[in-house]
């Protein structure tokens, strides 16, 4: 604090208290609407406090789901989410972590044909070249399956391109003395490089499962059987229902339900996740 | 790539399977498609998909002369600008207030990261609820001030509805930038400023803005590339593109194209120029974290 201004300070809790009113009034309109029996919902204005059908509404859905959108169980859709989004997280962890160790701690040919390689991929959203990618799955007869729709998302840069940084600044008297003492080279990355990285891992696995649990365009071209739906791309479907079969009360609350995993994430490790995206996109 | 490495590690096999995951996927599902989608970009296909012919840049010239392809260019351009303004405008102000407050800054902080674990679809349908014209609270409160709001027939309510949610999603993101980048700005030099006699006003716009550019200027690349990219999902989810296309950006138009529309000429031509315009931006942004590693 420079000076004491008390206004100021007023005036500075003040803005921040409508920040967090503006951020949080989305999340809490849809939480209490998803409290309510449908007839509360039918016109305006729609009651700002919550009512008495939460753990009916919420066992609804995660039981049989909405019968006009398909009537996909929201258990199931977020099982199927978990299963994305955990596989999706560790499968990249684990291929770039093995991919930065080979390119810092190798020297072979082609080492850097291979850097630029997975570089590029930086450049390769799957939301501008949509059509060919589905087309190679399709040919590869993956549509519709776990691997189908976690297999293609794992490649990634920009873990790759984090963990290349962070072991570029390990002290190289560290790998000399595992050389001396007659370590192979994966017995240095499992019982010295893995360790070290803890904290990297802890940062990125907050951004992954992030990504992995909202993937959105992905699952929704890849899975067209219910089986594999996941929550996050089932929502468009009740929405598009609700045109004719209002189900708010159903609709906000599986967007409760999706939005709790990640939140909870993030929240819970917040520390870790804050120092680990500042740092590393910087 | 650091050049003295000496102690590397010399291993014939090894270092090909540690990379060959990593490498198979990318060029499987990257390299590949993205080829194809090369490749059909100059090629033309007759009615029946059963043969093809090459056409050199027809497609591009097509699609570059198409009105509904130049509408969905300016839209995407008004979109990521009015998201990125939006958003870093507001994030900065909560950011700045953040900074001088020592009491519950950890409580605002935790309020405000929420947004970046929310998906762009569902917060995309968490402001179509709110705006929904006839139980939607906030269309409720226009009402009574006098606006009849209908994202489902105004093209322009569309888009505010679309620029709201994105944005939204966004602030968690800028806001931990921008206070990451306030706090680096020496003390010392708002204190001198400070005894000089400078108004806390004057010192934002002439101390505290300007050596903050570098993040505001980092920001500015991520939160367009944000609005070009990853907000599929919001469109798809709420306006899907309309009414009449008001609110159809360039990865919703690709998509709409080359899967309901089945014209893969033009949605590969399409892929293509949003592959050099992420390419253009991926440039820049490494360029900027090169140079700051310099200084």
């Amino acid at each position: 604090m420079v000076e004491n201004r008390p206004w100021l300070n007023s005036l500075s809790h003040f803005v921040l208290f409508i920040g967090v009113i503006v951020v949080a009034l989305p999340i809490w309109i849809a939480f209490v609407a998803s409290t309510h029996p449908p007839e509360a919902l039918l016109s305006s204005p729609i009651p700002m406090w919550p009512g008495p059908d939460l753990w009916k509404n919420y066992s609804e859905i995660l039981s049989s789901g909405i019968s006009s959108a398909g009537g996909v169980s929201v258990a199931l859709m977020m099982k199927n989410s978990f299963i994305m989004a955990l596989f999706i997280t560790f499968g990249k962890i684990a291929i770039s972590l093995l991919a930065a160790f080979a390119i810092v701690f190798f020297d072979f040919p082609f080492r850097m044909m291979c850097f630029w390689i997975i570089f590029m991929t930086l450049m390769l959203p799957v939301e501008v070249r949509i059509v060919p990618t589905y087309a190679v799955v399709a040919r590869l007869d993956l549509l519709n399956s776990y691997v189908g729709l976690t297999l293609p998302l794992i490649a990634s840069a920009t873990a790759t391109f984090l963990f290349r940084q962070f072991f570029m600044t390990i002290p190289k008297e560290l790998i000399e003395a595992s050389k001396i003492d007659g370590a192979s080279p994966m017995k240095f990355f499992f019982d010295i490089l893995l360790p070290l990285s803890r904290t990297n891992i802890a940062a990125l696995f907050v951004i992954l499962f992030i990504y992995g649990w909202n993937q959105y365009l992905w699952p929704l071209l890849i899975t067209s059987e219910d089986s594999y739906a996941t929550i996050v791309m089932s929502i468009q479907r009740m929405v598009m229902s609700a045109e004719a079969d209002p189900q708010w009360h159903l609709i906000m609350a599986t967007s409760i339900l999706a939005m709790l995993p990640p939140v909870i994430v993030v929240v819970a490790m917040q520390k870790v996740f804050v120092k680990g995206l500042v740092e590393t996109e910087k | 790539m650091q050049s003295g490495q000496t102690v590397a590690y010399k291993n014939k096999i090894l270092p090909y399977l540690l990379l060959a995951p990593q490498l198979i996927i990318t060029l499987i599902f990257f390299i590949w498609p993205a080829a194809e989608a090369l490749f059909q970009s100059v090629m033309v296909e007759n009615t029946f998909g059963t043969a093809s012919k090459f056409v050199w840049f027809e497609n591009f010239s097509y699609i570059l002369e198409d009105s509904h392809y130049i509408n969905s260019i300016q839209i995407t351009a008004i979109f990521a600008a009015a998201t990125t303004l939006t958003s870093m405008s507001f994030s900065l102000l909560l950011a700045v207030m953040a900074d001088r407050v020592i009491k519950g800054s950890t409580f605002y902080k935790t309020f405000l990261i929420w947004p970046y674990a929310v998906a762009p679809a569902i917060a995309g349908i968490l402001w179509y609820f709110m705006f929904n014209p006839s139980i939607g609270i906030l269309a409720y409160f226009l009402q009574n001030l006098g606006y009849e709001w209908n994202h489902q027939l105004n093209g322009s309510d569309a888009m505010v509805l679309i620029v709201l949610a994105a944005a939204w999603k966004q602030i968690s993101y800028n806001f931990l930038f921008f206070l990451a980048g306030l706090q680096s700005i020496p003390r010392s030099l708002i204190e001198a400023a400070a005894l000089d006699g400078a108004s806390p006003f004057k010192r934002f716009w002439d101390i505290v803005f300007p050596l903050l550019s570098p993040t505001t200027f980092f920001l500015m690349v991520v939160n367009v590339v944000y609005a070009f990219f990853d907000t599929f999902g919001i469109v798809h989810a709420t306006t899907a593109g309309g009414p009449a296309s008001a609110t159809s950006i360039m990865v919703y138009k690709v998509f709409n194209d080359g899967f309901v529309g089945l014209d893969y000429g033009s949605s590969a031509a399409q892929s293509v120029i949003l592959l050099l315009i992420v390419g253009f931006f991926t440039i820049i942004q490494f360029r900027y974290v090169e140079r700051k590693v310099e200084y």
